[in-house]
């Protein structure tokens, strides 16, 4: 099977392929094609991880030679090691949970077109697969950007909503960006190591032909890119507005995914980050940094999407702050679970908000009767991120943070315990307003959705309490084991024990606390919160710091005038001294016309003056 | 192969001209289903060449040599080879493209398809003639059935529009002829062979420094390098929509093959001398066009602008003087002309329908033309580099080349221009957000979806695109060998 990896994502292309040309007009019948190809690719996904996990080998590498130019030799190809193929298995999980869910979801809505639908997803699904198989960077670059394109077109799905519009083109520009550092991190790669093949260029690396210096340069060009994607501060501005996608969308692209392909990005190509010194405290720092300041601003959200966002912000954090701290596996472990519990989680509120048709969380509220299952898996969805034993997220959470202790980088630690406690805060305040207390918003009748939305709920619900096992010590840590970092030189610090039960209780009491605390306000409403609201912090916050207002004046207005001026220049400048030349020639034409007046008179009272000058002249002179 | 392929394909539409020359005012079917055919022609042997052609050889290839002018030593000398081969390919397609497109129009019928005849002998001619005469000469012979096709058939502007086009563009070819005469007058002996001058003739410096500028004047016309680029919005707005894909697709590359074929090989010397400010004007290029892109409210306009903007890439890989940036240099001017053609196509469709092109006047075309938005997004993609596409290719390829340059500095100047591409990103996608998404204007409610004639005439475009993107090997492979050995005879 693992011979024919290549199934995985062709599938999902040829599907594409047959909606775009052949089945557009059967709405129906896309929609199941599109769901057949990807549960095939689900199930051979499996097979694959399954036989890498018992064979002994590492990693398979197939290739096919792209196009030749000068001294470079680029290729298209892919590489099959347990960290690909577990990335495999979550995607085409999660898509195929999506895909069946978004029927449901779909079906709500006048005229929604299906086959448009399912072939944005099945593009996606292709390129996400393509971009986790990679084996070079360029393959990696090109599936990059098809991914990009998918958020793109699948943010604006809705085309007709002038803000689902403006979301689309905020999140391809400013992932593109980004995208910039990561192509000049490429052009450094192929320069300094000649060749673009991961496998080959981790060689190099440990052959030490490539100087250290330049490594750090590559991997924090790489990293730029990294951020865009998974959207870390300074880029993060775009994910919370991407939420005017479908919501299932949301769930696959903007939470489960495609944003993780920074962290999967930093992680393909660890060695780089490794060798260059530095390289791996900017990932660190970036990301908690970002943890921590995206579970501020998900405090005071009252749209369920967008609270969910700025969670996926912070989770996406912690997976940045794990790599950067040594935790390759911890990264990689807690963006396999947060990929099944916040799918779940967005599926869940897509259910709600599907029932309320409104995203507020202040309009909702008591519809944990209405809609119990949905109460239920969201519940636990908020169980497993704030990081409840024996659910998924507490066992990733505490890898990472495990991971953070043992690296001795304390300032990284705290922020990932606070994070913790505001994590579990912002989740249960959202449990408590929408689904206990009291209907708020009387004209909507919220009722439980259909079983095709039910189901892919459940599922993902039974993975995101199970998940978390396969790290656990229970299956011997099977995760850590599979996908590990192999830094080339032995005896690379793996997690010792020792602190164990100090960072398990500091994080649990977090928890505790945060559950605790929103009970307290949000559950039976024993402390009023309500002063907070006038204090300016809370309006900074509430504000999302006034990112998006200072990067208009910084950014967009400088750049607006300078197209301006730009164009001034061009018809003021140049276009005018053109103009003038032309003006200034035609000028002089219509002037030596006039003296051609046609009179012979006139003529030889010119040649009469002409030759009294001369005599003058020649007279002076003489 | 002793056919002389390349002779037929220059001069049978000139037979075609010849014809419709013949046929009476009224038949105005005739003139259409000759002109169709007389550009089909060329197609089919352009196939052939394509089929015939072996890339690796880096010498030039279907050459035909015979003496034209004895006192002069002036040949009748034609052939093709890496360089040349794509670009000369893509104008036998363009050409045809565009006269299948240009079949609605009703003025002047006659003159009209008479013209673009005689334009594709000329541009046909440019691309394979190795002999200075004779490449000055097709140079000259493009010019004229564009100034009328500009100046009787374009819009409200056309007169301006037409005049400042064909003063800028002789003013740069007499420019360029003074050279031509001499490097004639210097070389010894006397001659005005292209391969000739470049293998054997080896001129001082200076003078190769002062003929390098003085062509660099006609090239940099047509290219259009800033600051001699105004005249190209103008034309391309008042131009008619076949006649604007011409331009962009075949004009411009007329400049930068002539850096490629006679300054860099000719002048070796003053190439290197000259490469940092090809460099920068190169990099200005990118830039600049990008920004006065992004302001510009008449969706011609703004192609025209990304038009300069993408020809930066061109001068910034081929002053590099890599293997790679060579490489570049003609896969962008291939990738260019294919995806700019099928822009300048697709904005003709909706001028067709809505006699506007401003931007602010369009909304929500999607809801009444889903077809239209999707192809029009694929050559937006392709325009702004998508990976998958060939304009990724072409950018990609010109970059790396960059970065690879021995010159130092040349990595800064990599950099600068990526942000071409960001911006690039930027214009197109508000332009679409503009036209196509958000709410409809009512006042589009009647627009119909592209029809059949114009889906046939875009579709071989779009496929072009596609492959080269997935399959680049296609295209790079045919230039690979010549670069290799043109940038050895220029880089000591």
């Amino acid at each position: 099977m693992i011979n024919n990896a290549w199934l995985v994502p062709a599938i999902p292309f040829i599907v594409f392929m047959t909606i775009t040309f052949f089945t557009k007009r059967f709405k129906n019948l896309s929609s199941w094609l599109s769901i057949a190809g990807i549960l095939a690719s689900f199930s051979m996904a499996c097979v694959i991880l399954r036989e890498l996990s018992m064979s002994g080998q590492r990693h398979y590498e197939f290739s096919l030679p792209w196009f030749e130019s000068g001294e470079f030799q680029l290729e298209m190809g892919m590489l099959v090691d347990p960290l690909s193929s577990i990335m495999m298995v979550v995607v085409t999980l999660v898509s195929l949970m999506i895909q069946v869910y978004s029927r449901g979801y779909l079906s709500a809505e006048k005229n929604v077109d299906f086959s448009r639908y399912y072939s944005f997803i099945s593009l996606f699904t292709f390129s996400m697969l393509g971009l986790v198989l990679a084996n070079n960077f360029i393959t990696i670059f090109a599936c990059w950007e098809l991914v990009g394109l998918c958020s793109y077109l699948l943010i604006g799905f809705w085309h007709h909503k002038p803000s689902a519009a403006a979301a689309a083109k905020k999140a391809f520009i400013i992932t593109r960006l980004a995208d910039a550092g990561f192509l000049i991190g490429i052009l450094c790669v192929g320069f300094y190591a000649g060749t673009f093949n991961f496998l080959n260029i981790e060689g190099l690396i440990h052959e030490g032909q490539i100087s250290s210096q330049i490594l750090t340069i590559m991997a924090v060009l790489i990293f730029i890119g990294a951020m865009g994607k998974s959207a870390q501060f300074p880029f993060h501005t775009w994910l919370p507005d991407a939420m005017e996608g479908p919501s299932p969308v949301s769930a696959l692209i903007h939470a489960a995914t495609m944003v993780v392909a920074g962290v999967y990005l930093v992680a393909r190509t660890y060695t780089m980050f490794d060798a260059g010194p530095n390289a791996l405290l900017v990932v660190g720092y970036v990301g908690g940094f970002t943890a921590l300041f995206a579970a501020s601003i998900g405090l005071c959200q009252n749209d369920i999407k967008r609270v969910l966002a700025y969670s996926t912000l912070s989770q996406l954090g912690y997976m940045m702050l794990a790599l950067g701290v040594g935790g390759f596996s911890a990264g990689m472990f807690h963006l396999t679970t947060h990929a099944f519990f916040k799918a779940l989680l967005f599926l869940a509120a897509g259910s709600v908000i599907h029932a309320m048709h409104s995203n507020n969380i202040w309009d909702m509220g008591g519809l944990g009767k209405k809609m119990p299952i949905t109460a239920i898996v969201f519940i636990i969805g908020s169980l497993a991120i704030a990081g409840v034993p024996p659910l998924a997220g507490f066992w990733s959470k505490e890898t990472v943070l495990m991971a953070a202790y043992s690296s001795g980088h304390m300032l990284l630690f705290i922020i990932g315990e606070i994070g913790a406690l505001m994590t579990a805060f912002y989740m249960f305040r959202l449990c408590f307003v929408t689904f206990g207390g009291e209907t708020r918003k009387h004209d909507a009748h919220p009722h439980e959705s259909p079983w095709v939305m039910t189901i892919p709920m459940c599922i993902l619900a039974f993975l995101a309490i199970t998940a978390g096992f396969i790290g656990s010590p229970y299956l011997n840590d099977w995760f850590q084991g599979f996908v590990c970092f192999d830094s080339g030189h032995a005896a690379h610090h793996r997690g010792e024990h020792s602190g164990h039960q100090l960072v398990m209780i500091i994080s649990l009491s977090m928890t505790g606390i945060g559950i605790l605390g929103a009970w307290l306000v949000y559950g039976i409403k024993a402390i009023n919160l309500d002063f907070v609201k006038k204090t300016f912090i809370y309006k900074l916050v509430f504000n999302k710091y006034f990112f998006d207002e200072i990067y208009d004046v910084i950014i967009v207005k400088p750049f607006v005038g300078l197209t301006k001026f730009s164009v001034g220049f061009d018809q003021g400048v140049i276009d005018g001294m053109v103009n003038g030349v032309a003006t200034v020639t035609a000028g002089c034409g219509s002037f030596v016309r006039r003296i051609q007046t046609g009179l012979v008179q006139s003529y030889i009272l010119a040649m009469m003056v002409g030759i009294i000058i001369l005599l003058v002249i020649w007279m002076w002179g003489g | 192969m002793n056919f002389p392929i390349l002779s037929w394909m220059i001069f049978i539409p000139l037979i075609g001209a010849m014809l419709i020359l013949c046929t009476p005012k009224g038949m105005e079917k005739t003139i259409k289903g000759l002109a169709l055919v007389f550009s089909f022609i060329p197609l089919v042997l352009a196939g052939m060449v394509y089929a015939n052609f072996n890339p690796k050889i880096a010498d030039l290839q279907f050459v035909e040599k015979i003496l034209w002018i004895p006192i002069f030593n002036i040949h009748y000398f034609v052939g093709l080879d890496g360089i040349s081969i794509s670009i000369f390919l893509l104008t036998a397609l363009l050409t045809f493209l565009s006269v299948l497109i240009s079949c609605n129009i009703t003025k002047r019928v006659k003159e009209y398809f008479m013209l673009f005849l005689v334009l594709e002998v000329g541009m046909l001619g440019v691309f394979v003639a190795i002999d200075l005469f004779l490449f000055y000469i097709f140079w000259e012979v493009v010019l004229i059935p564009m100034y009328f096709l500009i100046g009787v058939w374009g819009g409200p502007r056309r007169r301006y529009a037409a005049i400042k086009f064909v003063l800028y563009t002789v003013a740069g070819s007499l420019i360029m002829l003074i050279g031509i005469l001499c490097v004639y007058f210097t070389s010894n002996p006397h001659t005005m062979d292209i391969l000739e001058l470049s293998k054997t003739c080896t001129f001082a410096r200076e003078f190769q420094n002062i003929m390098f500028f003085l062509f660099f004047i006609g090239f940099a016309v047509k290219v259009p390098i800033w600051p001699f680029h105004t005249w190209l919005p103008d034309a391309h707005t008042e131009a008619p929509t076949a006649a604007s894909v011409i331009l962009a697709c075949i004009l411009l590359k007329m400049g930068v093959y002539g850096f490629l074929r006679i300054s860099f090989p000719i002048f070796p010397e003053a190439a290197i001398y000259f490469a940092y400010p090809f460099a920068v004007l190169g990099v200005i290029n990118i830039i600049y066009g990008a920004l006065t892109a992004m302001a510009q409210n008449d969706l011609k306009k703004m192609i025209a602008y990304s038009s300069i903007s993408h020809m930066g890439f061109c001068l910034i890989a081929m002053s590099a003087l890599t293997v790679t940036g060579i490489n570049g240099a003609v896969v962008q001017m291939f990738t260019h002309g294919a995806v700019t053609g099928s822009l300048f196509m697709l904005v003709g469709v909706i001028y067709d329908r809505a006699h506007t092109r401003n931007i602010d006047e369009f909304s929500g075309l999607w809801q009444k033309m889903p077809i239209y938005t999707g192809l029009m997004t694929l050559a937006v993609l392709a325009s702004l580099g998508l990976p998958g596409l060939a304009g990724f290719i072409g950018e990609f390829v010109c970059l790396m080349g960059t970065f690879v340059s021995t010159f130092p500095g040349f990595k800064l100047l990599a950099i600068l221009s990526t942000s071409g591409v960001v911006i690039t990103a930027v214009y197109l996608l508000w332009m679409m957000e503009r036209v196509f998404w958000r709410g409809l204007n009512p006042k589009w409610e009647h627009l119909t979806d592209i029809n059949k004639r114009e889906l046939l005439a875009i579709i071989p475009i779009l496929i072009v695109i596609i492959l080269i993107g997935i399959c680049p090997d296609l295209l790079v492979n045919l230039m690979n060998v010549s670069t290799i050995q043109m940038v050895k005879g220029i880089m000591p």
